[in-house]
């Protein structure tokens, strides 16, 4: 095993911590700071619609990772994750709302360092209550599902994505036909509409990362992996492929819905059609556009499409056909998606390097060098015919 | 309050439109393994298409000729359908060229065409809304134009022939969705405008029909009736002609079929065109005939419980994308009738298609009449 992923120690880690939390907190000072102070807005630069775009990424990045423990680790692929991201937001809205009296006792909650501490108790409870919702809606799903394989897997899951989001629409307590407002309802007096920060949503981004890496270089991890490049030789390996398929569906529903509470909490209204079907695929876009199974590709992947429609803002109407017609051109010419199935490593930028000058020579190009940890995922067959 | 044969004459109008679309996805599955979902977008210029086909067969034709009076008339209505089947195939045949056939083989030229001319296109617009002068606007399309296609050069004469990555094709599939949606969202294309064509103005109908002491509705007998014909029309080609004999060898095996020289390349083609010219006919017959309006966005759930109905019968399988897509417009149908009768309102008529899927899918994970292929290790 490499440097990169020899286990530090516990000093080191929890230096780590440190350095993390110092820098969201930063981070959250640097976003959330017009919102402190109306008047600072036009010098920091950072109004509340940039602060929105920021916070997606965030969420996107939880969203994107956690699909890839799904479709890029087990190679099973779901397109009904936007249902658990549904049940997430709704449940953690709906419990925000009915039990505003037992989470908020002390008020106002605004974007300070102070409110962000105030903060910690509502929103780490609607989270686990959210992201628990959620994977239990996910083993419900999951279980029977998962005997499935292929498209009829993807197929079966978005109907059951499609389901969640009829039934939430008959559910009155959420006013799931129309809009839920419920969020910040309640005594006059509670001011959530920025319950959801910086802080919290990359907080939960490096959570999902930091599972996602621990889970992938561990003895489970592997298990998942075997699953993917041939479910048949797993099972005879003695690995309950099925068991594993379940935990990584749960595990990944968990985060979802993770995401969800914290979408819920940042909206000033939840609608139904916010967790339409096409959400759905954005997500499988962002993981296969940053290359099944690489975290770290998935991740950037995710920042780049939130980025990238917004920085399209400025022609409207030709916004989502550059990026469809993107889409089309990248899958034409770079199908493996940015990183294929490495990691962002030293020896990956080297392999970029050489394969672009290779271009130019119109030598051969040398085959990326192996990252010495990275072994377990350019296996002997390394196929791409992951099953749709 | 309809009477249950009403209702299931219904049923079976809305599944029989399920059921024309839904074959189009299933012989494109059966030939190339890709859940094409652009087909659902296929609809939607099919009824665009019956609008402008209308348009100009209603409105154009100078007033003394034999032809004046066009529309409405049952001549018009056929000329107006095939006019759309017609422009759907050639739309099939375009996607299948400029997006999916670059991923199996070394073609640049038409997917440069198509998807670098249209990549200009955007270009061109972007400039245009930037305020620039005309000329630069088509420079900078033009420019965008050929520097895409020397981007698809150099990739393509690199690609390793063969079978692209199932995933890589459904993104792609879906990009291709995206693009037809949005493009036809543009206001100089479809504008994001409601439009619908007038019942009677294609095709002047009675209302309804007296039948065995029935009243039937003439259009939802009609519909069912011209998607009889179409399907017929579909078993009689893969039966029994050459193409369809190709298709159906291509569907078993492709490298099988290859090998027996067959040109796999022109049958998945063929195999586009014939399921997008269907996916025209029910866009066509279901806003010409019963007035429903339609939006660039229609295609999207039509296409989607389309592709359910084909999963439902077994994906590959033609008799069964056929079932299935009349059990799925039975089951919506009568949900939406007696569905409050016994408790379930009707805003589950969305759900009903899914629900039904997944029991079906979990007792029959091929699907009714799919089959599942042994595993051989």
């Amino acid at each position: 095993m490499g440097s990169a992923f020899k286990s530090p120690s516990l000093p080191g880690r929890l230096l780590g911590i440190l350095a993390l939390l110092g820098l969201l907190f930063l981070g959250n000072a640097w976003v959330e700071r017009p919102l402190l102070d109306q008047s600072a807005t036009s010098f920091y630069g950072m109004d509340q619609y940039k602060e929105g775009v920021i916070i997606s990424c965030g969420i996107y990045v939880i969203l994107a990772v956690s699909l890839n423990l799904v479709n890029g680790f087990t190679g099973q692929f779901s397109l009904g994750h936007i249902g658990f991201y549904a049940v997430g937001a709704y449940v953690a809205a709906a419990v925000s709302t009915y039990g505003h009296a037992a989470l908020f006792p002390s008020l106002p909650i605004d974007g300070s360092p102070i409110g962000v501490a105030q903060g910690a108790y509502p929103i780490l409870t609607l989270c686990l209550i959210g992201g628990l919702a959620a994977a239990a809606v996910g083993f419900v799903v999951g279980l029977p599902s998962l005997r499935l394989r292929g498209d009829y897997l993807a197929i079966i899951t978005l109907g059951f994505a499609q389901i969640i989001q009829v039934v939430i629409r008959n559910i009155k307590a959420v006013d799931g036909a129309t809009s839920f407002t419920g969020i910040s309802r309640g005594d006059t007096t509670i001011l959530t509409p920025h319950l959801t920060s910086f802080f919290w949503v990359f907080l939960f981004a490096a959570l999902t990362l930091w599972v996602s890496y621990g889970l992938r270089f561990s003895t489970h991890g592997l298990a998942f992996l075997a699953v993917r490049e041939d479910e048949i030789a797993a099972e005879a390996m003695g690995i309950p492929t099925t068991r594993y398929k379940v935990t990584a569906f749960v595990l990944s529903a968990f985060f979802t819905g993770i995401a969800g509470a914290l979408f819920a909490l940042y909206q000033p209204s939840l609608s139904n059609d916010q967790f339409s079907f096409v959400r759905s695929i954005d997500t499988v876009v962002m993981v296969v556009l940053g290359g099944l199974g690489s975290i770290s590709g998935v991740a950037i992947a995710a920042v780049l499409l939130t980025v990238l429609p917004e920085a399209l803002r400025g022609i409207d109407q030709y916004r989502l056909v550059a990026y469809s017609l993107l889409l089309i051109i990248l899958m034409l010419t770079r199908p493996q998606g940015i990183f294929g199935r490495e990691e962002l490593s030293r020896a990956w930028l080297r392999g970029q390097i050489a394969a672009v000058k290779g271009w130019f020579t119109r030598r051969p190009v040398p085959a990326p060098a192996l990252a010495s940890g990275s072994e377990v995922m350019t296996t002997a067959r390394d196929r791409d015919d992951v099953d749709v | 309050m309809h009477q249950l044969p009403e209702q299931l004459l219904i049923g079976i109008q809305l599944g029989s439109i399920y059921a024309l679309i839904a074959l189009g996805y299933t012989m494109v599955y059966g030939v190339l393994k890709l859940i094409n979902f652009a087909h659902g977008d296929v609809y939607m210029v099919g009824a665009y298409a019956g609008l402008g086909a209308a348009g100009v067969l209603g409105t154009w034709l100078p007033g003394h000729t034999p032809l004046h009076s066009l529309l409405p008339s049952p001549f018009g209505a056929v000329l107006v359908l095939l006019a759309a089947m017609l422009l759907c195939a050639g739309l099939g045949l375009i996607i299948e060229q400029a997006a999916y056939r670059p991923l199996r083989t070394r073609a640049w030229i038409l997917p440069s065409v198509f998807v670098g001319g249209a990549a200009g296109y955007v270009a061109y617009g972007i400039a245009v809304n930037g305020n620039r002068t005309p000329a630069s606007a088509w420079a900078i399309g033009i420019i965008v134009w050929l520097g895409i296609a020397a981007l698809l050069r150099t990739t393509q004469r690199r690609r390793s022939v063969g079978t692209p990555s199932r995933l890589t094709a459904l993104i792609t599939a879906i990009g291709v969705s995206l693009f037809l949606e949005n493009f036809g969202l543009l206001p100089q294309i479809f504008s994001s405008d409601q439009r619908f064509i007038q019942t009677g103005q294609i095709v002047s109908l009675p209302n309804r029909v007296q039948f065995l002491g029935l009243s039937l509705s003439v259009q939802t007998l009609l519909i069912f009736g011209l998607s009889l014909v179409l399907m017929a029309v579909l078993t009689y080609i893969v039966t029994y002609t050459r193409i369809g004999k190709a298709v159906r060898a291509v569907s078993f095996d492709a490298d099988a079929a290859a090998l027996m020289g067959i040109n796999t390349n022109t049958v998945i083609a063929f195999t586009f065109a014939l399921g997008a010219a269907l996916a025209g006919a029910a866009g066509v017959m279901v806003t010409g005939l019963t007035g429903t309006a339609f939006t660039p966005y229609v295609g999207v759930l039509m296409g989607l419980k389309a592709f359910v109905a084909a999963v439902l019968g077994g994906i590959g399988n033609i008799p069964g994308a056929v079932v299935g897509g009349l059990i799925m417009g039975l089951a919506e149908t009568l949900v939406v009738a007696y569905g409050p009768g016994v408790g379930i309102p009707s805003t589950y008529r969305d759900a009903v298609a899914f629900f039904l899927l997944i029991v079906i899918l979990l007792v029959r994970p091929a699907g009714l009449f799919g089959r599942l292929a042994p595993e051989k290790v």
